[in-house]
Protein backbone atom coordinates (compact mmCIF):
# COMPACT_ATOMS: atom_id res chain seq x y z
CA UNK A 1 0.00 0.00 0.00
CA UNK A 2 3.18 2.24 0.64
CA UNK A 3 3.93 1.88 -3.56
CA UNK A 4 1.79 4.62 -4.54
CA UNK A 5 2.19 7.20 -2.27
CA UNK A 6 1.48 10.45 -4.62
CA UNK A 7 -1.43 9.16 -5.89
CA UNK A 8 -3.32 8.34 -2.65
CA UNK A 9 -1.96 12.24 -1.36
CA UNK A 10 -4.49 12.65 -4.67
CA UNK A 11 -6.81 10.64 -3.76
CA UNK A 12 -7.03 11.89 0.15
CA UNK A 13 -7.18 15.50 -1.23
CA UNK A 14 -9.67 14.62 -3.76
CA UNK A 15 -11.77 12.59 -1.11
CA UNK A 16 -11.38 15.82 1.00
CA UNK A 17 -12.51 19.00 -0.91
CA UNK A 18 -14.32 17.21 -4.19
CA UNK A 19 -16.11 13.89 -2.61
CA UNK A 20 -17.20 15.01 0.69
CA UNK A 21 -17.96 18.11 -0.26
CA UNK A 22 -20.58 16.55 -2.75
CA UNK A 23 -21.75 13.83 -0.41
CA UNK A 24 -23.07 17.10 1.84
CA UNK A 25 -24.48 19.13 -0.53
CA UNK A 26 -26.02 16.51 -2.19
CA UNK A 27 -30.05 17.72 -2.18
CA UNK A 28 -29.01 21.45 -2.27
CA UNK A 29 -26.75 21.22 -5.39
CA UNK A 30 -29.20 18.77 -7.26
CA UNK A 31 -32.28 21.06 -6.74
CA UNK A 32 -30.04 23.73 -8.88
CA UNK A 33 -29.15 21.35 -11.63
CA UNK A 34 -32.01 20.54 -13.90
CA UNK A 35 -31.07 23.07 -17.48
CA UNK A 36 -29.48 20.31 -19.46
CA UNK A 37 -26.52 22.42 -21.47
CA UNK A 38 -27.44 22.59 -25.11
CA UNK A 39 -24.19 20.90 -26.62
CA UNK A 40 -24.76 18.12 -24.31
CA UNK A 41 -28.97 18.20 -25.13
CA UNK A 42 -27.66 18.27 -28.69
CA UNK A 43 -25.31 15.69 -28.53
CA UNK A 44 -27.33 13.09 -26.48
CA UNK A 45 -30.72 14.27 -28.93
CA UNK A 46 -28.09 12.86 -32.26
CA UNK A 47 -27.31 9.56 -30.89
CA UNK A 48 -29.19 6.60 -33.13
CA UNK A 49 -32.01 5.10 -31.23
CA UNK A 50 -30.73 1.40 -29.02
CA UNK A 51 -27.49 3.28 -28.39
CA UNK A 52 -25.91 2.65 -25.33
CA UNK A 53 -23.34 4.67 -23.17
CA UNK A 54 -22.14 5.99 -20.10
CA UNK A 55 -22.52 8.83 -18.16
CA UNK A 56 -19.15 9.40 -16.58
CA UNK A 57 -20.19 11.54 -13.34
CA UNK A 58 -24.01 11.40 -13.41
CA UNK A 59 -24.62 13.83 -10.75
CA UNK A 60 -28.35 13.93 -10.06
CA UNK A 61 -28.86 12.46 -13.84
CA UNK A 62 -30.35 15.65 -15.28
CA UNK A 63 -28.76 14.45 -18.31
CA UNK A 64 -30.39 10.92 -18.50
CA UNK A 65 -33.69 12.26 -19.21
CA UNK A 66 -32.94 14.10 -22.59
CA UNK A 67 -33.40 11.53 -25.05
CA UNK A 68 -35.80 8.43 -23.93
CA UNK A 69 -34.40 5.97 -27.14
CA UNK A 70 -31.19 5.08 -25.91
CA UNK A 71 -29.68 3.28 -22.50
CA UNK A 72 -27.43 4.78 -20.20
CA UNK A 73 -25.19 3.20 -17.44
CA UNK A 74 -24.88 6.37 -14.86
CA UNK A 75 -22.28 6.59 -12.16
CA UNK A 76 -20.87 9.36 -9.57
CA UNK A 77 -18.39 8.72 -6.89
CA UNK A 78 -21.54 10.42 -4.52
CA UNK A 79 -23.79 8.12 -3.21
CA UNK A 80 -26.64 10.44 -2.05
CA UNK A 81 -26.37 11.51 -5.68
CA UNK A 82 -26.60 8.23 -7.37
CA UNK A 83 -29.49 7.85 -5.13
CA UNK A 84 -31.21 11.11 -6.62
CA UNK A 85 -30.14 10.18 -10.47
CA UNK A 86 -31.27 6.41 -9.67
CA UNK A 87 -34.91 7.67 -10.28
CA UNK A 88 -34.24 8.32 -13.47
CA UNK A 89 -35.88 5.34 -15.59
CA UNK A 90 -35.09 2.80 -17.61
CA UNK A 91 -31.65 4.18 -16.78
CA UNK A 92 -29.31 2.53 -13.97
CA UNK A 93 -26.80 4.83 -12.00
CA UNK A 94 -24.27 3.04 -9.84
CA UNK A 95 -21.29 4.37 -7.49
CA UNK A 96 -17.60 4.59 -9.43
CA UNK A 97 -14.49 5.98 -9.58
CA UNK A 98 -13.86 7.65 -13.06
CA UNK A 99 -10.43 6.81 -12.91
CA UNK A 100 -11.47 3.44 -12.00
CA UNK A 101 -14.34 2.16 -13.98
CA UNK A 102 -16.41 -1.01 -14.03
CA UNK A 103 -17.02 -1.33 -17.69
CA UNK A 104 -16.54 -3.72 -20.47
CA UNK A 105 -13.59 -2.45 -22.95
CA UNK A 106 -14.59 -1.42 -26.51
CA UNK A 107 -18.46 -1.76 -25.72
CA UNK A 108 -20.11 1.84 -25.91
CA UNK A 109 -21.63 3.52 -28.73
CA UNK A 110 -21.10 6.73 -26.10
CA UNK A 111 -20.22 8.44 -23.18
CA UNK A 112 -20.48 11.65 -21.92
CA UNK A 113 -18.53 13.24 -18.88
CA UNK A 114 -19.75 17.05 -17.87
CA UNK A 115 -18.22 19.31 -15.58
CA UNK A 116 -16.17 16.15 -13.57
CA UNK A 117 -12.64 15.70 -14.82
CA UNK A 118 -11.97 19.21 -13.96
CA UNK A 119 -12.20 18.07 -10.22
CA UNK A 120 -8.88 16.01 -10.60
CA UNK A 121 -6.10 17.49 -8.90
CA UNK A 122 -3.21 16.75 -11.41
CA UNK A 123 -2.96 16.46 -15.10
CA UNK A 124 -1.85 12.64 -14.63
CA UNK A 125 -4.99 12.34 -13.47
CA UNK A 126 -7.35 13.90 -15.64
CA UNK A 127 -5.43 12.48 -18.76
CA UNK A 128 -5.97 9.14 -17.08
CA UNK A 129 -9.63 9.62 -16.39
CA UNK A 130 -10.07 10.75 -20.22
CA UNK A 131 -8.04 7.03 -21.20
CA UNK A 132 -10.47 5.19 -18.86
CA UNK A 133 -13.72 7.02 -21.35
CA UNK A 134 -12.12 6.15 -24.29
CA UNK A 135 -11.08 2.63 -23.53
CA UNK A 136 -14.88 2.18 -22.70
CA UNK A 137 -15.64 3.18 -26.31
CA UNK A 138 -16.00 0.97 -29.62
CA UNK A 139 -13.17 1.35 -31.72
CA UNK A 140 -13.58 2.59 -35.09
CA UNK A 141 -14.16 0.28 -37.81
CA UNK A 142 -11.44 -0.86 -40.82
CA UNK A 143 -12.07 0.58 -44.28
CA UNK A 144 -10.83 -1.22 -47.41
CA UNK A 145 -9.53 2.72 -48.89
CA UNK A 146 -8.79 5.20 -46.18
CA UNK A 147 -7.58 2.61 -43.29
CA UNK A 148 -9.79 3.07 -40.90
CA UNK A 149 -13.36 5.09 -40.44
CA UNK A 150 -14.16 7.74 -37.77
CA UNK A 151 -17.02 5.79 -36.90
CA UNK A 152 -16.22 4.44 -33.18
CA UNK A 153 -18.58 5.34 -30.07
CA UNK A 154 -18.09 9.13 -29.08
CA UNK A 155 -17.40 11.01 -26.15
CA UNK A 156 -18.20 14.19 -25.11
CA UNK A 157 -16.18 15.83 -22.16
CA UNK A 158 -16.99 19.12 -20.48
CA UNK A 159 -15.07 21.34 -18.06
CA UNK A 160 -15.19 24.53 -16.34
CA UNK A 161 -12.96 27.57 -18.28
CA UNK A 162 -10.64 29.69 -16.94
CA UNK A 163 -11.65 32.28 -19.41
CA UNK A 164 -14.88 33.08 -18.51
CA UNK A 165 -14.16 37.54 -17.40
CA UNK A 166 -17.60 37.93 -17.87
CA UNK A 167 -19.58 35.42 -15.45
CA UNK A 168 -20.18 35.93 -11.68
CA UNK A 169 -16.38 34.69 -11.00
CA UNK A 170 -14.88 36.48 -13.30
CA UNK A 171 -11.48 34.55 -14.06
CA UNK A 172 -9.41 35.25 -17.50
CA UNK A 173 -6.54 34.10 -19.04
CA UNK A 174 -3.31 33.86 -17.06
CA UNK A 175 -4.77 33.72 -13.52
CA UNK A 176 -4.63 30.64 -11.35
CA UNK A 177 -5.80 27.60 -12.72
CA UNK A 178 -6.00 25.60 -9.50
CA UNK A 179 -8.86 26.78 -6.94
CA UNK A 180 -11.22 26.18 -4.19
CA UNK A 181 -14.92 27.18 -5.14
CA UNK A 182 -17.39 28.00 -2.02
CA UNK A 183 -20.54 25.96 -2.21
CA UNK A 184 -23.08 27.91 0.09
CA UNK A 185 -25.38 25.31 1.35
CA UNK A 186 -28.68 26.97 2.67
CA UNK A 187 -31.13 24.79 5.03
CA UNK A 188 -34.25 25.96 6.57
CA UNK A 189 -33.09 24.39 10.45
CA UNK A 190 -36.59 24.54 12.42
CA UNK A 191 -40.11 25.03 11.65
CA UNK A 192 -40.04 28.92 11.32
CA UNK A 193 -37.99 28.38 8.49
CA UNK A 194 -34.75 30.28 9.78
CA UNK A 195 -32.23 29.59 6.96
CA UNK A 196 -28.66 28.74 8.10
CA UNK A 197 -25.97 28.50 5.80
CA UNK A 198 -22.48 26.79 5.19
CA UNK A 199 -19.70 27.20 3.21
CA UNK A 200 -18.42 24.34 1.32
CA UNK A 201 -14.94 24.40 -1.00
CA UNK A 202 -14.42 22.65 -4.05
CA UNK A 203 -11.14 21.95 -5.58
CA UNK A 204 -11.37 22.80 -9.33
CA UNK A 205 -9.03 22.91 -12.27
CA UNK A 206 -9.86 25.35 -14.79
CA UNK A 207 -9.32 24.55 -17.95
CA UNK A 208 -7.26 27.21 -20.52
CA UNK A 209 -7.98 27.12 -24.22
CA UNK A 210 -6.63 24.24 -26.00
CA UNK A 211 -5.92 21.87 -22.75
CA UNK A 212 -8.49 19.81 -23.07
CA UNK A 213 -7.89 19.09 -26.39
CA UNK A 214 -4.15 18.46 -25.29
CA UNK A 215 -5.37 15.67 -22.57
CA UNK A 216 -7.82 13.92 -25.45
CA UNK A 217 -4.76 13.24 -27.29
CA UNK A 218 -2.27 12.73 -24.41
CA UNK A 219 -5.16 10.13 -23.53
CA UNK A 220 -5.08 8.22 -27.04
CA UNK A 221 -7.92 10.19 -28.38
CA UNK A 222 -9.05 12.20 -31.28
CA UNK A 223 -10.84 15.54 -31.17
CA UNK A 224 -13.58 15.41 -33.82
CA UNK A 225 -15.39 19.01 -32.79
CA UNK A 226 -14.59 21.09 -29.81
CA UNK A 227 -15.49 24.80 -28.59
CA UNK A 228 -16.53 26.89 -25.87
CA UNK A 229 -20.44 27.08 -24.54
CA UNK A 230 -20.75 29.40 -21.19
CA UNK A 231 -17.92 29.44 -19.70
CA UNK A 232 -16.82 26.13 -20.18
CA UNK A 233 -14.74 24.06 -22.72
CA UNK A 234 -15.77 20.87 -24.19
CA UNK A 235 -14.75 18.49 -26.82
CA UNK A 236 -16.10 15.82 -29.02
CA UNK A 237 -13.08 12.75 -29.28
CA UNK A 238 -13.28 8.99 -30.42
CA UNK A 239 -10.44 6.46 -29.87
CA UNK A 240 -7.44 7.12 -32.31
CA UNK A 241 -7.41 4.68 -35.08
CA UNK A 242 -4.86 2.50 -34.50
CA UNK A 243 -3.86 3.04 -37.86
CA UNK A 244 -4.13 4.01 -41.26
CA UNK A 245 -4.69 8.01 -40.15
CA UNK A 246 -0.73 8.33 -39.77
CA UNK A 247 -0.03 12.08 -40.76
CA UNK B 1 -29.93 -2.11 -10.04
CA UNK B 2 -31.44 -4.00 -13.37
CA UNK B 3 -30.01 -7.05 -14.92
CA UNK B 4 -29.70 -5.24 -18.48
CA UNK B 5 -27.04 -3.38 -16.63
CA UNK B 6 -25.62 -6.27 -15.87
CA UNK B 7 -24.23 -6.80 -19.32
CA UNK B 8 -22.64 -3.50 -19.26
CA UNK B 9 -20.51 -4.03 -15.63
CA UNK B 10 -17.40 -5.63 -15.29
CA UNK B 11 -14.52 -5.69 -12.06
CA UNK B 12 -13.12 -2.15 -11.58
CA UNK B 13 -9.78 -3.55 -10.74
CA UNK B 14 -8.14 -2.09 -14.58
CA UNK B 15 -6.06 -5.96 -14.92
CA UNK B 16 -9.04 -7.96 -14.35
CA UNK B 17 -10.64 -6.79 -17.81
CA UNK B 18 -8.29 -8.30 -20.16
CA UNK B 19 -9.48 -11.35 -18.83
CA UNK B 20 -12.66 -13.36 -19.33
CA UNK B 21 -13.57 -14.65 -15.76
CA UNK B 22 -14.74 -10.94 -15.01
CA UNK B 23 -17.46 -10.69 -17.24
CA UNK B 24 -19.96 -11.30 -16.22
CA UNK B 25 -19.56 -10.56 -12.49
CA UNK B 26 -21.26 -12.59 -10.31
CA UNK B 27 -24.15 -12.89 -8.23
CA UNK B 28 -24.16 -14.41 -4.70
CA UNK B 29 -27.07 -13.85 -2.19
CA UNK B 30 -29.20 -11.41 -4.81
CA UNK B 31 -32.96 -10.14 -3.28
CA UNK B 32 -35.09 -9.20 -6.60
CA UNK B 33 -37.94 -6.86 -7.17
CA UNK B 34 -39.97 -6.81 -9.89
CA UNK B 35 -41.10 -2.59 -10.86
CA UNK B 36 -43.39 -1.91 -13.54
CA UNK B 37 -42.12 -0.08 -16.36
CA UNK B 38 -43.94 0.77 -19.30
CA UNK B 39 -43.67 -1.91 -22.26
CA UNK B 40 -41.53 0.06 -24.82
CA UNK B 41 -40.83 -2.32 -27.94
CA UNK B 42 -39.54 -0.39 -30.22
CA UNK B 43 -36.86 0.43 -27.33
CA UNK B 44 -36.52 -3.16 -26.06
CA UNK B 45 -35.75 -4.13 -29.95
CA UNK B 46 -32.89 -1.45 -30.85
CA UNK B 47 -31.38 -2.03 -27.40
CA UNK B 48 -31.14 -6.32 -27.82
CA UNK B 49 -28.50 -6.36 -30.57
CA UNK B 50 -26.02 -4.66 -27.94
CA UNK B 51 -26.62 -7.49 -25.34
CA UNK B 52 -24.22 -10.16 -24.95
CA UNK B 53 -26.50 -12.82 -25.03
CA UNK B 54 -23.99 -15.51 -23.63
CA UNK B 55 -23.48 -12.95 -20.41
CA UNK B 56 -26.99 -12.36 -20.34
CA UNK B 57 -27.88 -16.26 -20.04
CA UNK B 58 -25.22 -16.26 -17.06
CA UNK B 59 -26.77 -13.69 -15.54
CA UNK B 60 -30.86 -15.06 -15.67
CA UNK B 61 -29.45 -18.35 -14.68
CA UNK B 62 -27.87 -17.58 -11.75
CA UNK B 63 -30.81 -15.66 -10.60
CA UNK B 64 -33.35 -18.49 -11.54
CA UNK B 65 -34.66 -16.93 -14.63
CA UNK B 66 -35.18 -19.69 -17.03
CA UNK B 67 -37.50 -17.62 -19.76
CA UNK B 68 -34.06 -16.55 -22.07
CA UNK B 69 -34.11 -18.12 -25.42
CA UNK B 70 -30.77 -20.25 -26.33
CA UNK B 71 -30.19 -17.76 -29.10
CA UNK B 72 -31.15 -14.29 -29.36
CA UNK B 73 -34.32 -13.27 -30.49
CA UNK B 74 -33.69 -12.63 -34.62
CA UNK B 75 -35.24 -9.14 -34.74
CA UNK B 76 -33.80 -8.34 -38.97
CA UNK B 77 -37.34 -8.17 -40.20
CA UNK B 78 -39.58 -5.11 -38.53
CA UNK B 79 -42.91 -4.20 -39.46
CA UNK B 80 -41.36 -1.00 -40.86
CA UNK B 81 -38.72 -2.47 -43.02
CA UNK B 82 -40.91 -5.07 -44.13
CA UNK B 83 -43.29 -2.22 -45.52
CA UNK B 84 -40.96 -0.55 -47.52
CA UNK B 85 -39.72 -3.88 -49.22
CA UNK B 86 -42.00 -4.79 -52.30
CA UNK B 87 -40.65 -8.35 -52.14
CA UNK B 88 -43.37 -10.65 -49.73
CA UNK B 89 -41.79 -12.69 -47.52
CA UNK B 90 -43.54 -16.48 -48.19
CA UNK B 91 -43.79 -17.17 -44.69
CA UNK B 92 -46.61 -17.28 -42.27
CA UNK B 93 -45.95 -14.11 -40.17
CA UNK B 94 -49.04 -14.58 -37.59
CA UNK B 95 -47.57 -17.65 -35.71
CA UNK B 96 -44.24 -16.17 -35.18
CA UNK B 97 -45.56 -12.85 -34.06
CA UNK B 98 -46.90 -14.43 -31.24
CA UNK B 99 -44.19 -16.44 -29.62
CA UNK B 100 -41.76 -13.27 -30.57
CA UNK B 101 -44.51 -10.86 -28.53
CA UNK B 102 -43.79 -13.19 -25.60
CA UNK B 103 -40.59 -13.51 -25.82
CA UNK B 104 -40.18 -9.85 -26.03
CA UNK B 105 -41.94 -9.24 -22.89
CA UNK B 106 -40.40 -11.67 -20.82
CA UNK B 107 -36.95 -9.67 -21.71
CA UNK B 108 -38.98 -6.53 -20.63
CA UNK B 109 -39.82 -8.34 -17.45
CA UNK B 110 -36.41 -10.13 -17.01
CA UNK B 111 -34.10 -6.69 -18.70
CA UNK B 112 -35.58 -3.72 -17.16
CA UNK B 113 -38.04 -4.69 -14.46
CA UNK B 114 -36.32 -6.94 -12.63
CA UNK B 115 -34.04 -4.84 -9.62
CA UNK B 116 -31.37 -6.41 -7.97
CA UNK B 117 -32.06 -4.56 -4.69
CA UNK B 118 -29.37 -6.47 -2.00
CA UNK B 119 -26.85 -8.53 -2.72
CA UNK B 120 -23.21 -9.02 -4.24
CA UNK B 121 -21.48 -9.33 -7.26
CA UNK B 122 -18.05 -11.09 -7.33
CA UNK B 123 -15.74 -11.26 -10.09
CA UNK B 124 -14.19 -14.46 -11.63
CA UNK B 125 -11.07 -13.48 -12.29
CA UNK B 126 -9.95 -11.71 -8.84
CA UNK B 127 -12.61 -12.99 -6.33
CA UNK B 128 -13.58 -9.21 -5.27
CA UNK B 129 -16.80 -8.45 -4.09
CA UNK B 130 -19.29 -5.24 -4.74
CA UNK B 131 -22.42 -4.76 -2.67
CA UNK B 132 -25.63 -4.34 -3.81
CA UNK B 133 -27.67 -1.95 -1.26
CA UNK B 134 -31.08 -0.61 -1.85
CA UNK B 135 -31.06 -0.89 -5.37
CA UNK B 136 -27.29 0.89 -6.02
CA UNK B 137 -24.31 -1.37 -6.61
CA UNK B 138 -20.92 0.48 -5.18
CA UNK B 139 -17.74 -0.65 -7.61
CA UNK B 140 -15.37 2.15 -5.53
CA UNK B 141 -12.39 -0.09 -4.73
CA UNK B 142 -10.43 -0.30 -1.62
CA UNK B 143 -6.69 2.18 -1.67
CA UNK B 144 -4.84 -1.68 -1.87
CA UNK B 145 -6.82 -2.50 -5.33
CA UNK B 146 -6.60 0.85 -6.92
ZN1 LIG C 1 -11.54 -8.56 -10.58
Amino acid sequence: MTSNEPQSESDLYEDAHVHQVYEQIASHFSSTRYKPWPIVERFLEALPDGSVGLDVGCGNGKYLTVNPNVFIVACDRSTNLVNIASQHRPHTSIVADNLNLPHPSSTFDFAISIAVIHHLSTPGRRIQAVTAILDSLRPSTKSESSGYRQDGGKALIYVWALEQKHSRRGWDEGDEQDVMVPWVLKQNTNAKCTEESKTFHRYYHLYCQGELEHNITAAGGLVLESGYEKDNWWAIAIRKPQWGHRV
Amino acid sequence: MKILTVNFLTCAVKACKSSPLSFPLHFQDAELEQSDIEYNAAFLRNILPRVDWEALKITANELGFTTVPIEKPDLTPTSTATDKNPVRLPINTSEPQATDEKTMRDLHTLLLETEVREGKMVCGNCGHEYKIKEGIANFLLPSHLV
